[in-house]
């Protein structure tokens, strides 16, 4: 191994005669097992305690890459803002937990899960979308459903882009761990994706009929009565200040209550009736991106109620929260009980499609112990 | 195989239609969570950023593929017995910082998305933000990778633990912390985008995996270009808000204060360390090779000052002319990255790589690309390698080498290697050093709830135990090194090692070789002078180096 040249020792004739510099390949034998001594197969992060046996992949590469002043950051951050501690403060949320590090993304989401999957959902909505064009779809719908299209389903752009860039976007940026701020990072790409495909499909949509009209949706959103309410409620979820009360209003009481009764409880029930085989294709995209971030909420409130210290604050704490948004989004979703009778065909009514809405709630919440709010049966 | 083909819609329509995506809102505002004294309200309207999530994902995904074929393909190839023990242990340094910026940069997209009213620039941002997490989570699997299959794991297997505690964390933090707290648009878009990202990541993601690949490594380009080909996306994110900001006259007092901040500080921090793992990781002697220094010529002076700084000023920019050519000054004239390099192995005892020593071969090259090197750090690497093994003598650092052990900077944390330019200033009530008069201005003036008369009050704060030293302030250099956890698994050996000898046990410093050094904290010892003995003292000091001599011992 003495004997092994150095790069440096290394002009090197090619091929076509031309001499050329290039650093030149030397056994090291710099693999592992090539030698033992101490920590020779200390071959684990463990600075860590895993949430089983062995890490995986996702806690191997997430975990404390967000440093923790209550962990091994001893000399605390280094910056600060003008009014208040720098770094990841766990007072931007009113929540409390006796060790925020417990939390792990059910969906154990990093680099490759992220790009994997929503790759394949984007593949999958353009692919039904060529497959509707193609088969002359579009233009089978009622006039009056295309109307429904381009006004109601138009407009759910909006709410999902709204979530997305002001409110996931920076409640990533506040969560005390990176477990909570990546998981919340895939949610608001989950949002801003959806919004495009809408945004996208509506564009489609109105370059196949000539009915349909493109900006109907801004109207839609800005001024119609029936979607004041859903705006007004995506606004003020922008406008709260606690990460955690963001995600809960957004998850446990916006999406199952407006978002589910929407896309689900009336675009995919309604759509098929009404000759429409592709908007509920978008929709339920949604919905399954929904129960992925539901899984990771659901988990992340769940330790919060169950800690051990604060778990009864908690519990009344998210009941506030809930006290206060629950009737926001249900006058929310009752605004647009009038978008169930307009279809020629509607096979749901508006109070069965809400009384399941409300019982999703009570579902997850009963999940999670905590008691449901008076306000959902308001 | 699709049954239909995709139709492409034009770009233009799409991208008109992602505009509609946004509206303005009546009945509340997003929350300024994220404070900023800039104001944009007469920000132009700015092209919207191409950014379609149908082709990105799918986009991203495959560069994912390719990455990781090359990783799996490494393994299979055996790759580790061709690479240089000398260049991946200071990976363990490297890739324990790195993913903390990226993943800052993730958390920093909303600081400019709230700061900045102008909804075509938020989609590019968001994008940056994904980006971001995929940056910082693929640099932690290629570290895992190299933990799995490096001949000695340990140091990656604490790592970001060790970059929470070790004493050279804080100068790699600011680089991420310096992007997510204080003033919105100082830290998300000077300190991140228009500085560290547009200038020095093309030292970070192509000058390094160049190096890397001349040390047998092959992966670490794999995984970085893939990162830096998301990057121009991220400068003309940046470049839009930049403008943007000069739009509006009030800003550019602002602009100017922080890109003197940020151009000096990403300097003192990233010209320290890539600058250190470029010249002394390497095994790769050739001299056509290009230097650091060379390589900040072309890359930094050239491309990034005079190509995309200087134009700026017609716009109004006030580029900090004098601290470009100071940064070079320090690179090419005043030794700065050798002096960290020796700074950085003076402190191997407290650090979790092992760091080789410099060899005659390294010598020649050294005089070659930087003349005059041999006279001034020959010797101390000479007496480096005379102390390698445990023999009964202390760490470099407790021998009589002709070396000051030297102040950090109050703001870069660096510590003020170039003897000279050291400052000595009271500020908030403490005594304390600054590396360059940039760096007292930076603590003294810009970091302030008032600038030159002005009202600031959404600046941030130079905050935490900033110097180190003070945290084991005249602690036994055992107990401090067990403290930290940066001991092998046998209980006693060091997790770091003065050079690369794994083949004896003897050769290996463990704890029992490091009782007995009290190590003192500068910053303590400044406090507790005599106005006369601190003056003194700077005197003395100044009049010391290079290569960290005292003064008056040649
Ligand atoms: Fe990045
Ligand atoms: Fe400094």
């Amino acid at each position: 191994m003495a004997d092994t040249l150095s790069p440096a020792q290394t002009p090197t004739q090619t091929p076509t005669g031309r001499v050329r510099s290039v650093p030149k390949l030397v056994f090291t034998d710099a693999e592992a097992g090539a030698l033992e001594f101490p920590s020779s197969n200390s071959r684990s992060f463990n600075y860590f305690k895993p949430q089983r046996l062995r890490a995986t992949m996702y806690e191997d590469v997430t975990v404390d890459v967000q440093p923790d002043p209550a962990r091994y950051l001893t000399q605390d951050w280094v910056y600060g803002f003008a009014k208040g501690r720098g770094g990841y403060p766990t007072e931007w949320t009113a929540a409390k937990s006796s060790d925020w590090h417990w939390f792990r993304d059910p969906n154990q989401e990093w680099e490759q899960t992220i790009y994997k999957n929503n790759a394949r959902l984007v593949r999958q909505v353009e692919q039904n979308i060529a497959n509707a064009r193609n088969e002359g779809a579009f233009e089978r719908w009622s006039p009056a459903w295309s109307r429904t299209v381009a006004w109601h389903v138009g407009a759910w752009m909006h709410p999902e882009h709204g979530l997305g860039m002001h409110v996931f976007v920076p409640a990533q940026r506040d969560a005390p761990t990176n477990m909570i701020n990546n998981a919340i990072s895939v949610n608001s790409m989950h949002k801003l994706r959806i919004a495009q495909d809408l945004a996208l499909f509506n564009l489609e949509a109105s370059e196949a009929r000539s009915d349909f009209d493109g900006r109907a949706h801004l109207e839609a959103w800005n001024d119609d009565p029936v979607w004041q309410p859903v705006r007004e409620n995506t606004e003020k979820l922008t406008a709260i200040r606690d990460w955690l009360e963001a995600v809960v209003a957004a998850n446990l009481a916006f999406e199952p209550l407006v978002g589910e009764l929407f896309r689900a409880g009336f675009v995919m029930a309604t759509a098929a009736a009404n000759g429409d085989f592709v908007t509920p294709t978008i929709m339920g995209v949604a919905e399954s991106d929904l129960e992925r971030d539901l899984s990771y909420t659901k988990d992340l409130v769940g330790g919060l109620t169950h800690d051990e210290e604060h778990g009864r604050q908690n519990i009344q704490l998210f009941g506030e929260w809930l006290s206060r948004w629950i009737p926001e989004s249900l006058n929310a979703a009752r605004s647009l009980a009038p978008v169930f009778s307009e279809p020629e065909h509607s096979p749901v009514t508006f109070e069965d499609t809400l009384a399941r809405a409300r019982e999703r709630v009570r579902e997850i919440l009963g999940e999670l112990e905590i008691p449901t709010p008076k306000e959902l049966d308001q | 195989m699709p049954a239909a083909t995709a139709r492409r819609q034009s770009r233009t329509k799409i991208h008109d239609k992602i505009q509609e995506l946004s509206w303005n809102p009546t009945f509340a505002t997003p929350v300024d969570k994220y404070p900023t004294d800039y104001t944009f309200e007469k920000a132009p309207k700015k092209d919207p950023m191409k950014q379609v999530l149908r082709s990105y994902f799918p986009m991203e995904e495959e560069k994912d593929q390719r990455v990781f074929g090359a990783m799996d393909g490494a393994v299979r190839g055996n790759m580790f017995r061709n690479v240089q023990q000398r260049w991946m242990e200071w990976q363990k340094l490297f890739l324990s910082i790195i993913p903390f910026p990226e993943i800052s940069a993730a958390r920093a997209m909303p600081l400019a998305i709230n700061a900045v009213p102008n909804p075509e620039v938020h989609n590019g941002l968001a994008v940056q933000m994904i980006d971001e997490v995929r940056h910082s989570t693929i640099q932690m699997n290629l570290k895992r990778l190299y933990m799995n299959h490096y001949i000695d794991p340990a140091g990656f297997d604490i790592t970001e633990k060790a970059f929470s505690n070790c004493y050279a964390g804080t100068i790699g933090r600011q680089f991420g912390e310096g992007f997510i707290t204080g003033d919105a648009i100082t830290a998300a878009d000077i300190y991140l985008t228009i500085v560290a990202e547009t200038a020095f990541t093309n030292t970070l993601f192509v000058a390094m995996p160049s190096e890397a690949a001349a040390n047998g490594d092959y992966l670490l380009p794999t995984v970085f270009h893939s990162v830096q080909s998301d990057e121009s996306r991220h400068i003309s994110n940046g470049y839009s808000i930049i403008l943007m900001a000069l739009a509006d006259e009030r800003n550019r007092e602002l602009l100017a204060r922080d890109l003197r901040y940020a151009w000096w500080n990403n300097h003192a921090v990233v010209d320290a360390a890539i600058g250190t793992f470029i010249e002394y990781g390497t095994k790769d002697r050739r001299k056509d090779r290009e230097s650091y220094a060379e390589a900040w010529r072309r890359w930094i002076y050239d491309d990034y000052y005079r190509s995309y700084l200087m134009p700026l000023e017609k716009y109004g920019l006030e580029v900090p002319h004098d601290l470009v050519e100071e940064a070079w000054n320090r690179i090419w004239n005043k030794g700065y990255i050798h002096e960290v390099a020796q700074f950085f192995a003076t402190g191997w005892p407290v650090n979790y790589w092992r760091i080789d020593g410099m060899t005659d071969e390294d010598f020649e090259w050294f005089e070659y690309k930087y003349p005059g090197w041999y006279d001034k750090y020959g010797k101390w690497w000479e007496n480096y390698s005379r102390l390698k093994h445990p023999n009964g003598h202390g760490p470099i650092a407790f021998e009589d080498v002709n070396y000051q052990y030297p102040h950090r900077c109050w703001t870069c944390m660096v510590p003020c290697l170039i003897r000279e330019d050291m400052v000595v200033d009271k500020v908030d009530d403490q005594w304390r050093t600054y590396c360059s008069e940039t760096c007292r201005w930076t603590d003294k003036v810009a970091f302030r709830p008032e600038f030159k008369g002005r009202a600031t009050p959404s600046m941030g704060r130079l905050t935490g135990k900033r110097e180190w030293e003070t945290l084991y302030h005249n602690w036994d250099l055992a107990d401090i090194q067990k403290d930290l956890g940066y001991v092998r698994d046998d209980g006693k050996t060091l997790t770091p090692q003065p050079h690369m000898d794994l083949d004896d046990p003897k050769k290996l410093w463990t704890l029992d070789d490091c009782k007995g050094y009290p190590f003192p904290s500068p910053n303590i010892t400044l406090n507790e002078m005599s106005d006369q003995e601190r003056d003194e003292f700077a005197t003395q000091y100044k009049a010391g180096g290079p290569a960290g001599r005292f003064a008056g011992r040649p």
